[in-house]
């Protein structure tokens, strides 16, 4: 298979920033500040990780910081009542699911466009989870598992072990199974993919599940990690989650992609981001150079292809 | 009044139009006869504007004109009623006629009252009770096409152009349609008739004018020949000996279609083919034909009726176990619903096959190269998207993305259309082989030559239903297109 440029050009930039914030910015190449940089990107990278399969098929899921919320204010509210956090940690997960499985059925059931159906559950998950926890904050949780999430393995922490596991996964379940070739089948051409017998609206269904569920996983690293549950956990994620993935080089448009673009992607977002803050720049020129980056990677695959393909009649 | 001089269109390799010539006199109705693809619909666009000649000139009154959209054709007078009319559902009927023109009155304000009594003039001289102040919405096509008519009388258009317009249209609102085209005619307008139905030509025209592959036959003065001299003006080639069909022995009944019905679309269609056959639907387009095509494969829904393959009943609405019941479909349109164009040529040959787990791309790749070698597929390397292949080449990746599966029954639609002709002979010998080898195929075609080249059995279709069921030796020509356009053989 032939290299896409453009995410050997991301993974070239991160080289590149990498090496020169090393150079540049004092307090970057440390071990301490590489494992919090890593730490720091674990939710959205998890949840790149489904959206990059949502956006290969040519959907998008807008609702997972809204499903992450909603997951979240379920652990604090079954924590306070008493419930076992080895209990609650599963029906965190299903709850995540549930959301996803709403979003799946309205759009393969009721044939509405994703973007608009998310839209609207990113607002719907976001009010149920005030619903159930109002603006308190959950902290009493078990040291336990809150150490856990912070724990390293060496210079690594655990968490970024498990983000390494799962993304290795999707990268073999996107590229090297049938059901992955599916998936970048039905995104490039849904009809097409119908008459080859691949059952598109069951496989649409299941991503979206697969979306909420990594949601649901995200809210138990997200809570454990900051040790709080709140309603409002998360909030905003859903757009460094799909800025990632197509600054990764996944066309929106469904049909293309690869899970290492993705992958760079977090970790090129993540590295500016940091590079920016230990360097003291303004919060305001940080949102402008991701802004940027963003703006570029929209564009320039876009561009690409608009400039190879032939005008079809 | 409007002519064509020695007029040629080609898209890409494809000639659509060789040397037409055409005169439309005013006060005559003139119809344009063809099969499909003879270049009809050429014709029309280029009357209408939307194609311009490569070759050749329109002359409106005897001068020269060039129409650089159909803006200009509708200035110089020429106004085409379509088959489907496109009107503003949620405007009046009266602000249809006038869309672009209506009456004004100070300070650009729209006269409504003025156009309301326009628009009831021109009904009445059209003869037709329509109500200018209803909403376009839920007219009836008969109604819109009658719209479109008023529209273009109050632009006073000298020349009608009717594309296929009885098509949709019942037995009484065809005759009003006549009524309101022979009164046009009489009033000294030129009428240009185009349509399959050859009994509706000889209803309403004096003159005929027959395409054949882009070329005008004959025009003939509709009085002096009949309806089956017509037919042979349509269809008269050669049947080249390009068609190997090897005779084989039919088996077992493969594929069975019993009372199948989609509402509004086909009905009641039976039919059976047996291992080793090659069945030809034919027919006109819109007849229903790859309708039923995708009713059998599960692509669509079915209303009523059983489909059997191999003896087993076939659940509707699931491409998924017609696959694995043995069907195979290769449709009718290559690039939107047969290839995913963004994918290379092996991924798309390994499309139907593909199991849930880890892929191997050796397999894979040797699987797309045995047949990419049997099918003769031209290409610089499998991993070549399938963009940059030529049609031939698309549909033989089609092909042979279906054959992997080894089908019972191959249903093709329009296999050939749009690819070379040395091309096409490469698809109807792997035909012919295939049912030689057993696999049962059912050809949806328009080509006429086609159908009765490759065929073993010749089903018609015509407006949704069945017509005729007939075998090799009874296929002619005349027969097939006479159940094709409704006429008892």
């Amino acid at each position: 298979m032939r290299v896409d440029r453009w995410e050997t050009l991301v993974v070239a930039l991160l080289a590149a920033v990498t090496v020169a914030a090393s150079l540049g910015v004092d307090g970057f190449a440390n071990g301490s500040n590489v494992a919090f940089l890593l730490l720091d990107v674990t939710e959205i990278a998890l949840m790149a990780l489904t959206m990059t399969l949502v956006i290969v098929a040519a959907e998008i899921d807008l609702s997972v910081a809204s499903t992450l919320g909603l997951c979240c204010a379920v652990l604090g509210r079954l924590w306070t009542a008493g419930l076992p956090i080895e209990a609650i940690m599963p029906i965190c997960l299903v709850t995540g699911a549930l959301a996803g499985a709403l979003n799946g059925l309205l759009v393969t059931r009721l044939g509405l466009p994703s973007l608009a159906v998310t839209i609207g559950t990113f607002a719907l998950y976001r009010g149920l989870a005030y619903v159930i926890l109002g603006d308190q904050a959950v902290a009493d949780l078990p040291p336990a598992y809150t150490g856990l999430a912070t724990q390293s393995l060496g210079p690594i922490p655990l968490l970024t072990l498990l983000v390494v596991v799962l993304a290795v996964a999707a990268g073999i379940l996107l590229h090297a199974t049938g059901l992955g070739r599916a998936v970048t089948a039905l995104g490039a051409n849904e009809e097409a993919a119908y008459f080859a017998g691949i059952r598109v609206k069951r496989i649409k269904f299941w991503l979206f599940v697969a979306s909420g569920t990594m949601a649901g996983l995200a809210a138990l690293v997200f809570t454990f990690r900051y040790a709080s549950a709140r309603a409002d956990n998360g909030v905003g994620l859903e757009l460094a989650v799909v800025a990632a993935v197509l600054l990764g080089g996944v066309s929106i448009f469904g049909g293309r992609g690869t899970l290492a673009g993705v992958v760079a992607a977090v970790l090129l977002l993540a590295v500016v981001r940091n590079a920016l803050i230990l360097a003291d720049v303004a919060n305001e020129v940080l949102n402008f150079v991701t802004g940027l980056l963003l703006v570029a990677s929209v564009l320039a695959p876009n561009l690409k292809v608009r400039l190879e393909r032939k005008p079809v009649q | 009044m409007l002519a064509l001089r020695e007029v040629s269109k080609s898209f890409g390799a494809v000639r659509a139009l060789r040397g037409v010539s055409l005169d439309l006199a005013p006060g005559e109705a003139h119809a344009l006869a063809g099969e499909n693809g003879a270049g009809k619909s050429t014709l029309v666009k280029i009357l209408s504007g939307v194609h311009r000649p490569d070759e050749g000139a329109l002359l409106l009154d005897g001068e020269p004109v060039e129409f650089h959209g159909p803006a200009d054709a509708r200035a110089a007078g020429v106004a085409v009623i379509y088959q489907e009319p496109a009107l503003f559902p949620d405007l009046s009927v009266a602000e249809n006629v006038f869309m672009g023109r209506h009456p004004r009155r100070s300070f650009g304000r729209v006269d409504r009252r003025a156009m309301r009594t326009r628009a009831l003039d021109l009904f009445s001289r059209l003869g037709v009770p329509l109500d200018p102040a209803r909403p376009a919405r839920g007219l009836s096509i008969a109604d819109q096409q009658l719209v479109e008519i008023a529209k273009a009388l109050s632009r006073d258009a000298r020349v009608l152009v009717m594309d296929e317009p009885t098509a949709a249209l019942s037995g009484p609102e065809v005759e009003r349609l006549f009524g309101v085209a022979r009164s046009l005619r009489d009033q000294g307008r030129a009428v240009l008739f185009v349509s399959h139905r050859l009994d509706e030509m000889f209803a309403l025209c004096e003159r005929v004018t027959t395409l054949r592959d882009g070329a005008v036959v004959a025009t003939d003065v509709l009085a002096d020949i009949t309806p089956d001299d017509l037919v042979r003006r349509m269809v008269g080639r050669d049947l080249a000996a390009l068609f190997p069909k090897q005779p084989t022995v039919p088996g077992e009944v493969a594929l069975k279609v019993d009372r199948l019905t989609r509402e509004g679309v086909f009905t009641d269609v039976s039919f059976e083919v047996r291992a080793g056959e090659i069945v030809a639907l034919a027919g006109l387009v819109g007849a229903g034909r790859s309708e039923v095509a995708r009713a059998v494969f599960g692509v669509d829904r079915r209303d009523a009726g059983s489909v059997h393959v191999a003896g087993r009943p076939l659940r509707a609405g699931s491409p998924t176990e017609a696959m694995a019941a043995g069907v195979a479909l290769v449709p009718e349109d290559r690039r939107q619903q047969g290839l995913v164009m963004d994918l290379s040529i092996e991924r798309n040959i390994g499309l139907t096959t593909l199991k849930w787990g880890l892929l191997s791309r050796a397999a894979e790749r040797a699987r797309a190269t045995d047949w990419a070698i049997r099918l003769q597929v031209r290409y610089a390397g499998l991993t070549d998207a399938v963009t940059v292949l030529s049609g031939g080449n698309q549909q033989k990746v089609v092909l042979a993305k279906w054959l992997a599966r080894k089908p019972r029954v191959l249903i093709v639609d329009e296999p050939t259309r749009g690819i070379d002709v040395g091309t096409k002979a490469e698809v109807h010998r792997l035909l012919s082989e295939l049912a030689a080898e057993g696999l049962a195929v059912l050809m949806i075609s328009s080509e006429l030559p086609e159908v009765l080249g490759m065929a073993d059995r010749v089903l018609v279709m015509h407006e949704g239903r069945l017509v005729a069921d007939l075998p090799r030796a009874e296929a002619t020509e005349e027969r097939v297109v006479a159940a094709a356009t409704g006429r008892p053989a």
